[in-house]
């Protein structure tokens, strides 16, 4: 393990930082939920990176635990987007204003 | 040159390369395909870093479970629906790059400085760890040890979830809810050829 855990942070931090532009760019309801599961990814690799810094495995422990809300997350989120679509027959989320103001 | 450095370096390229790819794909399965790259590329980090058992469950449940579901999604609503170019509010999509670059530049001086505050030398404990136990028995031992109120809390939220998302997604026989005709297949051949 000799590369600097810096580079792994740098990395995570980059792909977080792409997670939230694709999230705040895209329209499709599918897409953005993609990208939120790309910044939890990158929070992953960090978890793991600080595990190694550290020494200990709670970090990897942590990522275990963010892997199952995440997969509860997706079931939830696809659920809500397909009764969305069914209503609406679309994914794009400019057009789910309902409870807009 | 360490067989490390260049086994990074080639994770690097393809992890940052894909998810960038997810921005400028058009298709919502070339994103996915996109994301299945990226946690692969995340995967191989994790084995790099000695977190073997993490790295398997991230390509069983990410890119096997997960994104199959996400596919299935994508298949169910119809593939080749073009995301709308108006943009409703102006200036989102520059406003979003440009803060998106400021807080790159925040979180890479972070993770340039932070170095010298944590420090990093858990390099030995993790190797020995991953020698003398081994790495799904030394994990095992946190979990169920010192992580395990939180472990059954997450069978709780499964359950919660599964149940959640049967009735949110359940058809109710008396009540007819119009469901949207499909796109006309010859339409969706034609933008593909466009």
């Amino acid at each position: 393990m000799s590369v600097d855990p810096t580079y792994y942070l740098a990395l995570a931090g980059l792909m977080f930082t792409i997670g939230i532009v694709g999230a705040l760019v895209r329209r499709n309801a599918i897409v953005i939920f993609m990208f939120i599961e790309l910044m939890l990814n990158a929070v992953n690799l960090t978890f793991v990176t600080f595990a190694r810094m550290n020494g200990a495995l709670d970090g990897q422990v942590l990522v275990f635990f963010v892997l199952v809300v995440a997969a509860a997350e997706v079931v939830v989120g696809l659920g809500i987007i397909i009764s969305i679509f069914r209503r609406r027959a679309s994914a794009n989320v400019d057009e789910v204003n309902l409870l807009k103001w | 040159m360490n067989i490390e450095w260049v086994v990074f370096g080639v994770t690097f390229i393809l992890a940052l390369g894909s998810s960038l790819a997810m921005i400028f794909a058009r298709n919502a399965v070339h994103v996915a395909l996109f994301l299945v790259v990226t946690q692969v590329a995340l995967a191989v980090t994790f084995l790099l870093q000695g977190a073997f058992f993490i790295a398997a469950i991230q390509i069983l449940v990410y890119a096997g479970a997960i994104m199959v579901l996400f596919l299935f999604v994508i298949m169910l609503m119809g593939v080749d629906k073009r995301e709308a170019l108006i943009e409703p509010l102006p200036l989102q999509r520059l406003l979003a790059v440009g803060l998106g670059a400021l807080l790159s530049v925040e979180i890479l001086y972070i993770a340039w400085k932070g170095l010298d505050i944590i420090g990093g030398d858990g390099d030995r404990a993790i190797t020995a760890l991953n020698e003398d136990p081994g790495n799904v028995i030394a994990v095992a031992r946190v979990l169920f040890s010192r992580y395990l109120l939180p472990f059954e809390v997450t069978s709780i939220l499964l359950v919660v979830a599964v149940v959640g998302v049967m009735v949110l997604t359940r058809r109710i026989a008396t009540i007819s809810t119009p469901v949207a005709p499909p796109q006309p297949a010859s339409e969706s051949k034609e933008e593909l050829m466009a």
